[in-house]
């Protein structure tokens, strides 16, 4: 089977080219929507075999490499359009094709009657071949052109309705908040690239096979490992929303809500971690980028989780959600624990996508209402709605057997035991939390009285938007069951699974056993206790008012403005980075730079021309006689350099 | 026999008297004769070096430039008398309307 992986990649291709030919024309949503979702599926079924495939195969004879043809050829150096099968990437495949599908599914529904339907299904087919590259590539380069590919889409999709307002800081059009997803991307992309010339310089190669093949044979502590891995972290805190880049995430929600759910919840966002996890050997080399990985993880994860308790704006709170989440992801990684954060990566991504799908249709039914102030009671009109959120939210919170018990609580257990337990008190502290907001969220809007507008008529979303809500709720209970661990009875098939993808990584970083099985059953019930205490605060506290949030805003006073306001990060950064380059473009890069020096070397070209011409022309007298001197002149010195030399 | 240097400067002498006359004088006609007095020198030259060297290439050219200087009167007298009709002169001063 695996010499069809080109067709996985290429199905979303063919959708996204006939949907951006021939898609203004067609005009039918239903067959816009069925080629959009109908590629994506197929590449799923395609996944699911070759998944099947690898199951009937010995550990070590699974990883492959299948090269379509040579990208580019320059001396000895070459890189190939080929892509890498094993464990990480047929898990990672599953995940974007599945969810993806599921997503555009829900779509089909949910831009009903948008004049951009074609536009948008192109969009997210054109997301879902980029970011099939990115986790299939077998090199950096194609890994880069998927990672640049998916930024692409972000930007397109944050600013699909590019006729409405969005306000934030320095933002007045969904447009901008795409730029500015752009922008922060850009700052990490760059630090992808020189980290990838790092490699080339380094390793001479660019393919992951043999650049992780001599790592073998390196030290650890590295200087220049060092530095590749931090420079290639950069560049996963831009793409995964981490400190300190993760500002452009909250403002991405301007997008459709199936873009949030798909690029910005469940797949694009998760691409930092994944392309650490790809180079788990190389960061195994380097211990002071995993603690700074950790430490950014964690400090993330609590940060945003933090901001997440005050928000009011529904996509707002997951936005926030899922940046603590990703914080969580990186945690892992930073400890050394890869197996961890891809199965958090799994998991997120069905719970998240079920959340952000859930409280899109419930912006549907409130007609574009996103504030969760003005909602309330919709459990008795969306009952599906609110199932799969409340069992998402259940599932994010860390309810055991839900999926994001298991994978939540091996990153807590992994934060302790191989990090610190300051890192796991933060992990713990931004599951606290999460747990309060989820509750508080799914309290103000789905219970209690109704506070929306009497000429509001909520109702059910359609069936096509329903059972990928079902469909994801389902996995979000049955997800984690791949990773139950040991101590739990399971047999923890994830971890088995991953294992010979990070074996070399662990080899390196040899980290001891764990046998200390009573601090991880005490973890264990202090985060169900944790889990359960967020939940009965959030449920109680705004169950029995509504409007709790003024009498703790009035309590906390300063705190909750902080909170409230993001810890300032837009305006520190707007006060700092933002006005700074701007006030600079302005008064030296156009006025001096540009104006006086560019335009005045071209001016000064043009104007130093047109001085000695006419000061020259005077010699076109007219008279031809003159000519005629100036020609006999000229004769009597060629002839005495030929007389006389 | 007269050595063909004497022929070769007088020759000079001509070509100059020619050239100053070309660049110097104001008149059209006056300047139109120089250079048939240039053209005179270059066949003197001609002749001389035929004589000299016992070639006769040189007095086929004379005949050419004898030629060529016969049709260059005429069309150089046409242009004078062209542009005495239109200007009422023959001084090449007032006839500066090439330039800047």
């Amino acid at each position: 089977m695996y010499q069809y992986v080109g067709l996985i990649v290429l199905f979303p291709l063919i959708g996204l080219l006939i949907n951006g030919l021939l898609g203004r024309k067609i005009k039918n949503e239903t067959i816009v929507g069925a080629i959009g979702s109908g590629a994506v599926g197929l590449s799923f079924l395609l996944t699911a075999a070759i998944f099947i495939d690898m199951l009937g195969m010995p550990a070590d004879g699974r990883s492959q490499v299948v090269t379509l043809f040579t990208w580019i050829a320059a001396g000895d150096f070459t890189v190939s359009a080929a892509y890498q099968i094993d464990q990480l990437s047929v898990l990672m495949t599953l995940v974007v094709t599945g969810v993806g599908f599921l997503i555009h599914i829900y779509s089909i529904g949910y831009m009903h009657g948008d004049r951009g339907f074609w536009r948008f299904f192109t969009y997210l087919n054109l997301f879902i071949f980029a970011m099939l590259n990115l986790v299939l590539a077998d090199n950096y380069l194609l890994m880069f052109l998927g990672w640049e590919g998916v930024g692409l889409c972000s930007y397109l999709l944050i600013g699909f309705w590019y006729d409405k307002k969005f306000p934030g800081v320095g933002i007045t059009w969904t447009g901008d908040a795409g730029n500015k997803a752009f922008w922060v991307n850009r700052i990490g992309d760059f630090a992808f690239m020189i980290g990838m010339f790092l490699i080339f310089r380094e390793f001479g190669t660019l393919t992951f096979n043999e650049v992780m093949g001599q790592a073998d044979g390196r030290t650890v502590g590295e200087g220049t490992i060092f530095w590749i891995t931090l420079l290639l972290f950069i560049g996963a805190t831009g793409k995964s929303a981490q400190i300190p880049l993760f500002i452009w995430l909250p403002d991405a929600m301007a997008g459709p809500t199936p873009v949030s759910a798909l690029i910005h919840a469940a797949t694009m966002v998760t691409a930092g971690v994944y392309m650490i996890a790809r180079n788990a050997a190389l960061y195994a080399l380097a211990p002071d980028t995993m603690m700074i990985v950790a430490i950014v993880g964690a400090v993330t994860a609590i940060m945003a989780a933090s901001i997440g308790l005050v928000q009011n704006d529904i996509k707002k709170v997951l936005a926030y959600s899922t940046v603590s989440q990703l914080g969580y992801m990186f945690l892992a990684l930073g400890v050394g624990a890869f197996t961890a954060g891809i199965f958090h990566v799994m998991t997120h991504a069905f719970f998240k996508a079920c959340l952000f799908l859930g409280s899109g249709a419930v912006i549907h039914a409130m007609h574009e209402e996103q504030d969760i102030r003005y909602m309330g009671g919709l459990k008795r009109v969306m009952p599906i709605t609110y199932w799969t959120f409340l069992i998402s939210s259940f599932a994010i919170a860390g309810f055991p057997p839900l999926a994001g018990f298991f994978s939540k609580d091996e990153i807590l257990w992994f934060a302790w035991a191989d990090g610190s337990p300051l890192l796991w008190l933060l992990g713990a502290g931004a599951a606290l939390m999460t747990a309060f907001y989820m509750f508080r969220m799914v309290t103000l809007t789905f219970e209690g009285e109704p506070r929306w507008a009497r000429d509001k008529h909520p109702h059910e979303a359609p069936s096509s938007m329903t059972i990928p809500l079902i469909v994801l709720a389902a996995l979000a209970v049955v997800g984690g069951f791949v990773g139950v661990p040991a101590v739990l009875g399971g047999g923890n098939a994830i971890h088995q699974w991953l294992h010979p993808v990070f074996a070399q990584a662990e080899r390196i970083m040899a980290l001891p056993e764990h046998h200390d099985h009573a601090t991880e059953y005490l973890l264990m019930a202090i985060s169900v206790a944790i889990a359960l205490t967020g939940f009965w605060f959030g449920r109680r506290m705004f169950l029995a008012d509504p409007e709790a949030d003024k009498r703790i805003a009035a309590k906390t006073g300063g705190l909750y403005r902080l909170l409230a306001n993001k810890y300032y990060v837009d305006e520190v950064y707007d006060a700092t980075v933002v006005r700074p380059i701007l006030k600079t473009s302005d008064s030296f890069l156009y006025r001096v730079f540009d104006v006086r020096l560019i335009d005045g070397f071209v001016n000064g070209l043009a104007s130093t021309t047109a001085w000695v011409s006419s000061t020259l022309r005077f010699m076109q007298s007219g008279v031809v006689q003159n000519y005629a001197a100036l020609i006999v002149l000229g004769l009597v010195v060629i002839l005495g350099l030929l007389i006389f030399s | 026999m007269i050595p063909v240097h004497y022929y070769l400067i007088l020759s000079a002498v001509m070509f100059i008297t020619g050239v100053v006359g070309v660049l110097t004088r104001r008149n059209a006609i006056i300047i139109f004769m120089c250079i048939e007095l240039m053209l005179n020198s270059v066949n003197l030259t001609f002749v001389a070096f035929s004589s000299y060297l016992g070639n006769e290439a040189g007095q086929m050219f004379v005949f050419f430039v004898m030629a060529v200087a016969a049709a260059e009167a005429a069309v150089g007298l046409a242009i004078v008398l062209a542009l005495f009709r239109n200007k009422q002169t023959v001084n090449i001063n007032e006839v500066n309307i090439l330039k800047w």
